[in-house]
């Protein structure tokens, strides 16, 4: 192997070790939970994404093939980290903080899933039931 | 060259793994669990691609794209499940 390759992925790897125990540190140091949803989300997406880049730039230079399956799952991260990071979100203000606890947005408005059709504490409403013809 | 920056991203990601179990065990909220779970899933990938790196193989791809479909669906339903009772309504 050339030693550019060897240069770039032993700098890629040592970045990615680098952004997953900064994001796992933060997971574990930040003192408020929604503080706490930032350091994993994006930290240790971009460590994942280092490392799935470094395996593309090896097997290039070993093999001389490009293989897409990182690019897939790079991809697939990328749009999920996002996706759980609002779940997560979401339940942390439903099951663990009120509408009084938390700041006031702007303008007046209210916090969305705290206006009047979200569900309270979790628990479905039940159907109404419908009358059979 | 290789190697050494391997075994410190190994390192690096055992580690990280087991401050996310720290935060599954005492983490005060179940958000911070659910949290830590994924991130779990995430290092795990990560851990999965890097033994692929190290074995010089390209058969852990596979692996690693269904440990992050299972590990987002499994996020979003026990998220669903907290929020609305029930997963498929």
């Amino acid at each position: 192997m050339e030693l550019w390759a060897e240069i770039v992925i032993s700098a890629l790897l040592v970045v990615a070790g680098f952004f997953g125990i900064v994001g796992s540190f933060g997971l574990v140091r930040l003192g408020d939970a929604m503080s706490r949803l930032h350091a994993p989300t994006k930290a240790t997406t971009l460590g994942v994404g280092s490392v799935l880049i470094a395996s593309m730039i090896y097997f290039f230079a070993a093999d001389g093939t490009v293989s897409a399956h990182e690019l897939m799952i790079s991809l697939f991260l990328f749009l999920t980290a996002p996706i759980t990071a609002h779940f997560i979100a979401k339940v942390h203000l439903h099951l663990h903080e009120r509408p009084q606890s938390l700041p006031r947005p702007a303008d007046d408005l209210e916090w969305a899933g705290f206006t009047a059709e979200a569900p309270t504490r979790g628990l479905r409403k039940p159907e109404p039931e419908t009358p059979a013809d | 060259m290789i190697t050494y920056a391997l075994f410190f991203a190994f390192a690096c990601f055992g580690l990280a793994l087991l401050l996310n179990l720290y935060r599954v065990t005492v983490g005060p909220n179940t958000s911070d669990r659910i949290l830590a779970l994924d991130t779990m899933v995430i290092n795990v990938i990560a851990l999965l691609i890097l033994y692929g790196i190290l074995r010089g193989t390209a058969v852990y791809f596979e692996a690693s794209m269904l440990f992050a479909m299972v590990g987002f669906v499994s996020t979003v339903a026990y998220c669903r499940y907290l929020l609305r009772g029930g997963i498929i309504e």
